[in-house]
């Protein structure tokens, strides 16, 4: 439970309010490892924690790497950390991705916006083992061009053999020579084999409903949808009781939960 | 060589049409084919087509004074440009500008609703898949008004 100091070997900037800090431990020590879709608590020092999605490769053991939107004081404390300077870290916590499962078949990811950051590692991890999954399809919206995450990796991972990418914005400036529209629009361009497939789908919560709908009208049941939830978590092990959503604690039985475990809460008004 | 009907009937948006309503169509279309950066129709005018996909993209622009044009939604393969020709006034209400170079089957506004007003079962079929577009379209629209991606 107590953070451990790690220093930020490198803050980039990805959206006008969103950036990616890579993290390290001082000592030199490898990080702790992870599983795509986990996430850590960051402790900027006399500010506050905050759960944030790993958004790194899971292979490179020496480093966590964190996509962080401003949005408030303390998102906005954590992503103005020099380089150098001292974060804590404790996690990583939660259950994530279903990436062993996902052998074999096909991989459906949805993003929306700043999602794309805990989908990320599962993508790294299928290209790094590319003959143990099957086709991997990205759907990505985002809000307008200036917000995509990850531009350059998405030209990269387009060029991949058995993957097929889809790049969204809900706006377009005349300039934008791609597609506009939401990012249920583009399953109309997708390829998708419904019975050999799994579906990840990370956004707004009202993103993940439209989308959760349309993989059901695909043929996809709700064993193989599976969501990243968000809600207040605080102390990141199921103890503070602050992110139970329903019977489940977000930070400790998720965040990641199939379609069919969270379907009847998400249609809880109450909820 | 494809036919017309062969076309209109391998399009998604007639997948299943009975080949009696095809027949009945292929005299209202025409094969056209526009290059980049085109306007295809513009806000104001006369619904009189309505175009068939299949290679390309279009973007529907919208434009305002004070603010910048923008691209409200683009369509590609498959999918089919335009509906105001179904609906009274019959008036374009937003820019369509091709995006790349884009080949399509124009269906004559004016012969199909003729056509429709003399075969009702004929328009009763248009009819249903134009409302299946608009009700995916009205969807989209709802879920991009609320404006999800933005900061709360």
């Amino acid at each position: 439970m107590l953070p451990q100091a790690f220093q930020v070997r490198a803050a980039g900037k990805e959206t006008p309010d969103t950036f990616t800090l890579t993290l390290a431990p001082h000592n030199g020590d490898h990080a702790n490892s992870f599983e795509p879709g986990q996430f850590s608590m960051l402790w900027t020092f006399g500010v506050g924690e905050l759960p944030i999605s790993i958004s790194g490769d899971p292979t490179k053991e020496d480093r966590l790497v964190y996509t962080v939107r401003s949005v408030g004081k303390a998102t906005h404390a954590l992503v103005s950390q020099q380089v150098g300077s001292s974060v804590g870290v404790r996690g990583p916590y939660g259950v994530g991705w279903p990436v062993e499962a996902a052998r074999g078949q096909d991989l459906i990811i949805v993003a929306g916006g700043i999602g794309l950051a805990p989908l990320r590692p599962v993508i790294y991890k299928v290209l790094a083992e590319r003959e143990s999954y099957g086709r991997l399809v990205l759907l990505y919206g985002a809000r307008n061009p200036r917000d995509l995450l990850y531009r350059k990796e998405l030209v990269a991972w387009s060029r991949t053999r058995d993957t097929q990418v889809l790049v969204t914005v809900d706006y377009g400036g005349l300039s934008w020579r791609g597609h506009v529209g939401v990012v249920t629009t583009l399953f109309k361009f997708a390829r998708i084999h419904p019975e050999r497939s799994l579906a990840m789908i990370c956004g707004p919560e009202i993103m993940m409903r439209f989308v959760t709908r349309e993989l059901e009208t695909q043929g996809l049941t709700r064993d193989r949808i599976y969501l990243s939830m968000e809600r207040n978590m605080k102390c990141g092990v199921g103890l503070c009781g602050h992110c139970q959503y329903g019977p489940y604690f977000i930070c400790k039985d998720g965040p990641v939960f199939t379609y069919r475990q969270m379907q009847p809460l998400l249609e809880k008004y109450e909820l | 060589m494809e036919t017309l009907e062969g076309i209109i009937a391998g399009h998604p948006f007639f997948e299943g049409l009975d080949p009696q309503y095809l027949a009945l169509m292929v005299g209202c279309a025409s094969n056209v084919r526009f290059n980049a950066n085109t306007y295809i129709f513009k806000e104001g005018g006369e619904a009189n087509e309505f175009f068939l996909i299949r290679a390309g993209k279009v973007a529907l622009e919208v434009f305002g004074a004070n603010r910048k044009p923008s691209i409200i939604e683009t369509l590609g393969e498959g999918e089919v440009l335009g509906w105001s020709w179904l609906i009274e006034p019959y008036i374009w209400k937003f820019h369509a500008r091709t995006m790349e170079m884009t080949r399509a089957i124009a269906l004559d506004a004016k012969c199909l609703r003729a056509k429709c007003e003399e075969n009702h079962d004929l328009g009763y079929e248009i009819m249903k898949r134009f409302a299946s577009l608009m009700q995916r379209r009205l969807e989209a629209t709802r879920f991009q008004l609320l404006d999800v991606y933005a900061a709360r």
